[in-house]
């Protein structure tokens, strides 16, 4: 506590702490409006649903004190301890969940449910700073790629039974933790391939996979130096590998996928061709969007101006105040809103990168790269699927969507980073 | 690379969100989402459409309520179709059929499933209706008629188009706007102007509250009723008389313009376009292309003048000192244009202007009409000012009366016949047949009663009109107030006027005098032709009158023209006598004569053409 203490102030981010509560506020806001009656105006009104997110952000701020006023190798020390308090956490979950709209993901405390998967994103993306950061791990190894990916992969396990396939989700973006610490460049590339080949099988089927890429290969070895010797057979092996790959995806599409997932890619792939029958699928199966891009379309460039959307007090997005906050922005905030709410994500994520590369101990900077990685992958899957661009995964909004667990987690998740970077010239010492 | 992977892809999201969003809310924005918002349900407050009221304050045109069967069909929910059919008195085919169609229409808006259902019905249905959700019953205003004739004059309404709605805004699918007639003319006035209200809806669809706090909503404003200047007797009577004969009668107050009747045969019930038979009635007049029920005749047909037009060259003779009353010209029971003869019924011998016009001597107005253009060097100059005073009796031209239809007929010209003959290659002679109402010149009906109440006025006319009053007030527009005067001096008319006097009292109308009314009159008696299986065939006379009463001060000038009625003396001048008589008297004292118009058609007449035999014209039937 030696330069801490009073110092931690002064050398706390600001930056990133304003775009923090401008966050907080705005979410705030917008959670009152869609959560509005007009008999229950209160904002202390600890019934309603603004009133409970507002008591929660005054937990998150008693948080952000303790948070700031421990040591900063706490969390560092702590990190294999909370790890392995998170899995048990997800484990109890199995015999004393409590189920909320079909999912068992909470523990009733009461006054409060708690999420241990937001939880869980804290204590992995610490774990796996940890261990990467650790001195005998080295990422080139095949052995300490395949640990720091378990790390990743247990938690994500546990909670797809719950079953909260985008929660689950979330952890993988963590990958990117690895990758920026020197996982090899395929790891990614075959990602990327695999998502793309997925894609582009369901929307032009197998045979049009491998035909195109039979033509792309036959194209490269007309135009390829004659220098240039092709290794016949892995060539030849990968391509068979992803003909085989593109015929188990029509597969698992088929028969493993349920209808509400082939739904959900059938309708943001465009994949019905009548144009009668994909209007009539958005208005049902896809519902939620539909509204949703709705809404955000009728507020127009200024909107309609605060507790005016008419779509927004007719209910008309369902979960508007939690995984659809955005829609209410759309309409009544309007274009200046939204582009405000998505500037201000980037330049926070963007300050966070800054943060993390200045980082001297390797644990901070991973670290760091794990929050980033976290709020990145919520911020790119809500905003896409409120506004129509990537398929119904459900997952809040940070910082902005109601919900206790997340607001608090995700306030620990930037603030400890936060203490890390206050306290990186006291490293040196 | 791996440094600067992670914000790459941060800032390439952050711009792809933000042209996903200006897509969404800068371009796919449309500024009036109030409408198609459906958290928002506008509701409209229809205001009562304005009563119709005759010149003496006689209920015309009232409403009537009617109660439609609506149906949304998203909201429709399994039911016992049976029941409900039975109920609504439908069979179940057609309830398939529009339910059907309503779905089609839109899932979301109300449609009409049964419209216009009776009172009794209504009462009927009305507490069961609730057991069937997604059905509803909507009171709607029709029209109700107090009087079974001017169905033309007085129009009807009928629901928006398209094209309506296109063009103007302040109307919606489904409304109802005047369509023909003076409901047209004066639609915004009788139908006033519709509130809304705006509601808020949740999504499902249950009110909320109202949006903005009501401060977009408005209050309806009530139609005002207005009073026409037609005579709710003298109309129906002129369509009693007019049964089973077609043409138009038109009768004006000189001294203002006022239009007393206007009547169209063959007419119908203007309650037959209303309520449940409406369209298949009106199909059925519609396409009734032999009588042609909704041609208004009295406004559109234009057809040759025959004699009456005769008075008209008389002025201008007079006007230009062709003439003086006192001219004489001879009758050879004809006239001569160059070796051709010309017959003419009055007799022969010689004609002053007084005899020529009582007994209509087609040899005096011919000598008439070559002397107006001896006075000019050329023809062509003779011809301008002919058309020059024509035109200010109203002929030729749209005349500027308040109905949305018309036809301005015609006053033929220096450059109609240079087109037909060549410059300088026709003379007074080619034309001649305008000096007697036949030839290229042409008048509607209402034109013929227009210059007939110029005669009457001496010299000037109001233009003719229905509008008397909007709410309790005289009208004020000028073009209607002011008199329009004609390019004859008034001195001119007084022998005319005599000469039509003496019609009635020695001349071509003799037997129609009234007792203790003396009338101004002439007849005509036009020939006309049609084409049968492209041969030009002649028909039977059309019967032509023109009338003023009293000849001084007059109080009702008239122009009666039936489709070949043979001489103007016979159905035209009955009809004409008539109706001043009820008009000035208010009762009939010539029951014979009022009998013989009820029950003498021209039926057999108008079969004629369509007989495919050959018939005889102009025969006797009286």
């Amino acid at each position: 506590m030696s330069v801490s203490g009073k110092s931690v102030l002064k050398r706390l981010d600001w930056f990133s702490v304003l775009i923090y509560i401008s966050l907080v506020f705005i979410g705030w806001i917008n959670i009152y409006s869609s959560t509005f009656t007009e008999d229950n105006p209160s904002i202390f009104n600890f019934a309603s649903l603004h009133g409970k997110q507002l008591f929660f952000i005054g937990t998150s701020a008693v948080a952000i004190i303790i948070i700031l006023a421990l040591e900063a190798n706490f969390y560092e020390r702590f990190s294999s301890l909370f790890y392995i308090i998170s899995l048990a956490l997800l484990l109890g979950l199995f015999v004393f969940g409590k189920t909320i709209a079909g999912a068992t993901s909470w523990y009733d405390l009461g006054f409060f449910n708690l999420q241990p998967s937001e939880f869980a994103k804290v204590a992995t993306a610490l774990a796996l700073a940890k261990y990467l950061s650790d001195i005998q791990t080295d990422i080139k190894r095949q052995k300490d790629q395949m640990v720091s990916i378990l790390i990743i992969l247990i938690p994500a396990f546990l909670i797809i039974p719950q079953p909260d396939p985008g929660s689950a989700l979330v952890f993988f973006a963590l990958i990117f933790v690895i990758f920026r610490e020197g996982l090899p460049l395929y790891y990614l590339s075959i990602g990327v391939m695999v998502i793309l080949i997925f894609i582009l099988t369901l929307m032009f089927g197998t045979i049009w996979v491998a035909i195109i890429l039979g033509l792309l290969l036959a194209l490269f070895l007309l135009l390829k130096k004659p220098s240039f010797k092709v290794p016949i057979i892995p060539v030849t092996l990968i391509y068979v590998a992803i003909v085989l790959f593109s015929l188990s995806v029509n597969f698992v599409f088929n028969s493993v996928f349920e209808q509400r997932h082939r739904d959900r890619f059938g309708l943001w792939l465009r994949l019905e061709k009548d144009p009668k029958k994909m209007d009539e699928i958005r208005k049902t199966i896809g519902y939620n969007t539909y509204q949703s891009e709705k809404a955000i379309e009728s507020g127009g460039f200024f909107g309609k101006g605060f507790l005016e959307g008419t779509r927004t007090k007719g209910d008309f997005v369902p979960e508007q105040h939690t995984d659809y906050i955005f829609s209410t922005v759309g309409e009544e905030w309007g274009f200046i809103g939204t582009a405000t709410v998505v500037i201000l994500f980037t330049l926070l994520l963007l300050r966070l990168v800054h943060l993390a590369e200045r980082q001297k101990n390797a644990f901070s900077r991973m670290y760091g790269y794990g929050v980033i990685s976290i709020l990145f992958i919520h911020y790119f899957i809500n905003i896409g699927m409120v506004t129509g661009v990537l398929p119904t995964i459900g997952i809040p909004l940070p910082f902005f969507s109601y919900g206790g667990s997340g607001l608090l987690f995700f306030t620990a998740l930037l603030f400890i980073f936060l203490k890390l970077d206050a306290n990186r010239l006291n490293e040196l010492t | 690379m791996r440094k600067i992977l992670l914000s790459s892809i941060i800032l390439l999201v952050g711009i792809t969100f933000i042209g996903r969003l200006s897509y969404l809310q800068i371009f796919s924005f449309s500024p009036n989402q109030v409408l198609e918002d459906p958290a928002i349900k506008a509701v409209y407050d229809y205001p009562e459409r304005g009563y119709i009221y005759d010149r003496n304050g006689e209920l015309l045109v009232a409403n009537q309520p009617a109660y439609d069967v609506m149906v949304i069909p998203r909201e429709v929910k399994p039911l016992d179709t049976l029941d409900f059919c039975n109920l609504l008195g439908i069979d179940k085919e057609r309830f398939v059929s529009q339910l059907k169609k309503a779905r089609v229409y839109s899932p979301r808006l109300p449609s009409v499933l049964v419209p216009q259902l009776s009172k009794e019905d209504y009462g009927r249905l009305q507490e069961k209706m609730r057991r069937f959700e997604g059905f509803y019953i909507q009171k709607r205003s029709l029209r109700y008629y107090d009087t079974n004739s001017g169905a033309n004059v007085l129009g009807y309404i009928s629901e928006v188009n398209e094209w309506d709605l296109e063009r103007n805004p302040s109307y919606a699918a489904g409304e109802l706007k005047g369509t023909t007639g003076i409901e047209k003319e004066y639609e915004t006035i009788l139908r006033g102007r519709k509130g809304v209200k705006y509601i808020q809806k949740d999504r499902f669809n249950r009110d909320i509250g109202p949006y903005k706090n009501s401060t977009l909503d408005t209050l309806p404003e009530q139609g005002k009723q207005i009073t026409v200047t037609i005579d709710k007797i003298l109309q129906e009577y002129g369509e009693k008389l007019m049964t089973g004969k077609h043409g138009g009668v038109v009768a004006l107050e000189p001294a203002t313009g006022e239009i007393l009747a206007l009547i169209s045969g063959p007419t119908y019930d203007p309650a037959l376009l209303v309520g449940r038979e409406r369209s298949r009635n009106y199909s059925k007049l519609h396409y009734d292309t032999i009588t042609k029920p909704t041609f208004d005749r009295s406004i559109l047909a234009s057809q040759s003048p025959g004699s009456p037009f005769k008075t008209l060259n008389a002025l201008v003779a007079l006007q230009e000192g062709a003439i003086t009353p006192e001219t004489s010209i001879h009758c050879y029971n004809g006239f001569y244009v160059g070796k051709r003869k010309r017959g003419c019924h009055c007799g022969g011998g010689s004609r002053n202007l007084n005899s020529g016009i009582y007994l209509s001597c087609n040899a005096y107005f011919a000598g008439a009409f070559r002397k107006i253009y001896d006075q000019f060097p050329t023809s062509a100059e003779a011809m301008d000012v002919w058309e020059k005073h024509m035109k200010s009796f109203g002929l030729g031209t749209f005349l500027g009366y308040d109905l949305p239809t018309g036809r301005p007929g015609r006053i033929p010209n220096k450059e109609y016949y240079n087109r037909i003959y060549g410059e300088k290659r026709w003379s007074s002679s080619t034309i001649i047949s305008n000096s007697i109402g036949q030839g290229e010149v042409e008048v509607t009906p209402i034109q013929l009663a227009n210059m007939t109440a110029a005669i009457a006025n001496r010299g000037h006319y109001f233009t003719p009109h229905v509008l008397k009053k909007i709410g309790a007030e005289d009208i004020s527009i000028p073009e209607f107030t002011e008199a329009k005067h004609t390019t004859i001096d008034k001195k001119y008319f007084e022998p005319v006027v005599q000469g039509m006097a003496e019609v009635y009292r020695k001349g071509t109308a003799a037997r129609l005098q009234i007792e203790g009314i003396e009338i101004a009159g002439k007849t005509g008696t036009v020939e006309n032709f049609t084409r049968i299986d492209g041969v030009r065939t002649q028909l039977t006379d059309n019967s032509v009158f023109v009338a003023f009463a009293p000849v001084d001060n007059p109080k009702i000038a008239i122009a009666v023209y039936i489709e070949n009625g043979y001489f103007g003396s016979r159905f035209a001048g009955h009809i004409a006598s008539l109706m001043i008589e009820k008009y000035l008297k208010g009762e009939i004292t010539r029951v014979d004569l009022e009998k013989r118009m009820l029950e003498k058609t021209l039926e057999k007449e108008y079969a004629k053409p369509y007989s495919g035999q050959p018939f005889k014209i102009n025969e006797r039937v009286w």
